[in-house]
């Protein structure tokens, strides 16, 4: 084709490139795999290559897998809305009021990492338990006369362990968004009549807009997919969709239902992460 | 004065601002009156933005008192104030149109959308950004969101627009222009402004009244004139425009005159009404002299009130003037001296010798 590329073309090629083949080998191979696997039939023990769109027509007509990808979505987005509106006052806070030590907060907020996420699903267990240190504690000081039993094992649960688990990675991209607004456009607002509270909804949050759906997309697109969470705290009522992908993958021995399942997930998060994108800049303006 | 006169816009009374131990403002007085192109002047960090933000509201004075129109400003936050301020950073809301950053200020007062629109057209025309209101706050140019900043402060119809060292991004071409546009606009509207500055060029260019400061006190408070023309300081005298500081001493006085020997000039006799209210004569060791009052003088048909021989020491020709710096007689450093490039007059080169015409009135005291 005779295409010659400048120097700075190049450059960016070769930065570019190893990240952008270990992506190709590791994410769109496999996931052209699954692709593939979603429009085969499994038989006993071998597969049927026949391309058919059985395992979608089952995928999305089942009411089992209806209710648990309508739980899935309910419970995400309940995380997701949970930990954006916890995490926003504490990115503000740092962004605002901490003058000197931001570095050490930012830090500190990073401290959960330092175990492994499986531990503190655990740790989450010994606290919401039956014999849990929230009921012994509530029983103690004579709150309550028996344990609470709605605090594990069912989405409850889920919901208060993923937004623990999730509330760094929604913080740090608010904060990022609110410590690039210029201080001086909070000042012209002042000066324009605008007290505290209008001058945070007229300037502060649709400036911070980026960040808030940045953190929205970061917290919602895997905790659709969660399945160690569920599977430890969520007992029966709390499963969700990724679990019954595991299972067809695993014991159900169904993978091209699997892989139809995981395909669908995935196109209904893509769609709505896609809106809530486009709802969020629509909100935010012409921010750049 | 008996009572507070009535066309006072702003009040300062011992206005002090100190920062933990570091003393911004010691203590300023200073009345400005309504109508009036106002200007703090001064190098950077002498207190004027300190003292244009608490002006605003966006600072607290640790002592003393503003007031502004009448009504004192303690306790009144910036959202309550007459004031409006153009911001150095021009501070455009990025994420709206320019409409709507002009809008912003009347939407808060909940005028009818209507009138909004009417009232935003009309500030727009007055800035010269007549049709462009529906362009994103990130496709204008520096001088444009300068004009933005500007027509958001004038529909609030203030009492007083304050403005922080506004044109300081522009380049030279376009500040000289909005210099000229922005007094113009302040003359036609009849609104206060205050401005802040470090260019004393623009000060002098757009003020009615200047206040010079330095380390947080006012030096001299006068007319662009007055500045120019008397300077208390020499302080004062070097930082507006440029000042030739020739060492002296008093050696006769007389009620109403003072004989000064300069050692690059010889005697002269002035007025002592040039001095300074309070300055103490034996105290004088130098005088100063603009480089426009010193003339080299070409030939015989040359002439001056006195004259002394010199030096050439160096020449800068700019075209429309030439500067010289010249060594008079005596151990002094070589005076500037400007010289207008009219019809017939060469450029002389270093090192000619030159007699150097200076006229008694022009020679300026310092406290």
């Amino acid at each position: 084709m005779g295409v010659t590329l400048d120097k700075e073309a190049r450059q960016g090629l070769t930065l570019l490139s190893p990240a952008a083949l270990y992506a190709l080998l590791m994410l769109a191979a496999p996931l052209a795999m699954v692709v593939t696997f979603s429009f085969w039939t499994q038989n006993y023990l071998d597969i049927d290559t026949t391309p058919t769109l059985d395992n979608y027509r089952e995928a999305w007509s089942k009411p089992i897998y209806q209710v648990l990808m309508f739980r899935s979505l309910r419970i995400s987005l309940t995380v997701t809305v949970v930990t954006v509106l916890l995490a926003f006052p504490i990115a503000y806070y740092i962004s605002f009021h901490v003058k000197q030590r931001k570095a050490l907060w930012l830090f500190l907020i990073t401290v959960p990492f330092w175990t492994s996420y499986l531990l503190r699903v655990f740790l989450w267990k010994v606290i919401l338990g039956f014999n849990g240190v929230l009921n012994t504690a509530l029983m103690q000081v004579g709150l309550i006369d028996e344990p609470l039993t709605f605090i594990l094992y069912n989405a409850n649960a889920v919901v208060l362990t993923l937004a623990h688990a999730w509330a760094p990675f929604a913080i740090l991209p608010i904060f990022v968004a609110l410590e690039k607004i210029d201080r001086s456009l909070l000042e012209a607002a002042e000066d324009l009549g605008d007290g505290p509270v209008r001058q945070f909804f007229r300037v502060t949050l649709p400036l911070a807009m980026p960040g808030v759906i940045a953190a929205t997309l970061i917290v919602l697109i895997p905790t659709v997919g969660d399945f160690i969470t569920p599977r430890l705290v969520g007992g029966t009522d709390g499963l969700m969709i990724a679990n019954m992908i595991q299972i067809q993958f695993g014991k159900a021995n169904n993978a091209p239902l699997g892989a139809a399942l995981a395909i669908s997930s995935m196109v209904i998060v893509a769609s709505i992460s896609l809106l809530i994108y486009f709802a969020g800049k629509k909100f935010g303006g012409k921010v750049e | 004065m008996a009572a507070i006169e009535t066309n006072d816009i702003i009040v300062l009374s011992d206005v002090t601002k100190a920062f933990g131990t570091f003393q911004a403002l010691k203590g300023i007085n200073a009345t400005i009156q309504e109508g009036e192109f106002f200007s703090l002047l001064g190098p950077s960090g002498c207190g004027k933005t300190t003292l244009l933000r608490m002006i605003a509201g966006f600072d607290e004075p640790t002592t003393g008192s503003i007031s502004i129109d009448d009504k004192p400003m303690a306790g009144i936050s910036a959202n309550k104030r007459p004031t409006n301020m153009v911001f150095q950073s021009y501070a455009i809301f990025p994420h709206l149109t320019v409409a709507e950053n002009v809008g912003y200020g009347l939407k808060t007062r909940k005028l009818p959308k209507k009138e909004i629109a009417a009232e935003v057209g009309k500030a727009l025309d007055m800035v010269d950004l007549h049709g462009l209101g529906h362009r994103g706050a990130h496709e204008l140019s520096g001088g444009q969101r300068q004009r933005v900043a500007l027509a958001r402060a004038l529909v609030m119809k203030p009492k007083v627009i304050l403005l922080d060292e506004p044109l300081s991004a522009l380049d030279k071409k376009l500040r000289d222009q909005m210099q000229v546009e922005l007094r113009s606009l302040q003359q036609s509207l009849g609104i206060t402004f205050i401005l802040v500055t470090h260019d004393q060029e623009e000060a002098l260019i757009m003020s009615d009244r200047i206040a010079v400061m330095f380390e947080g006190e006012i030096a001299q408070l006068d007319t662009p004139e007055g500045l120019y023309r008397r300077p208390r300081t020499k302080r004062v005298a070097s930082f507006i425009g440029v000042m030739n500081f020739l060492s002296a001493k008093l050696t006769g006085e007389k009620d109403d005159a003072l004989t000064l020997t300069i050692d690059a000039l010889g005697d002269v006799t002035v007025p002592r009404s040039i001095a300074p209210i309070g300055l103490d004569p034996a105290g004088i060791d130098a005088v100063g002299i603009r480089p426009e009052m010193l003339t080299v003088l070409m030939d015989e048909t040359d002439t001056a009130e006195r004259s002394v021989k010199g030096t050439i020491t160096a020449t800068s020709y700019y075209g429309d003037m030439t500067y010289y710096d010249v060594q008079l007689p005596g151990d002094g450093a070589p005076v500037t001296i400007s010289m207008r490039n009219t019809a017939g007059r060469s450029v002389l080169p270093q090192g000619s010798e030159v007699s150097v015409g200076w006229g008694a009135d022009s020679i300026v005291l310092f406290e």
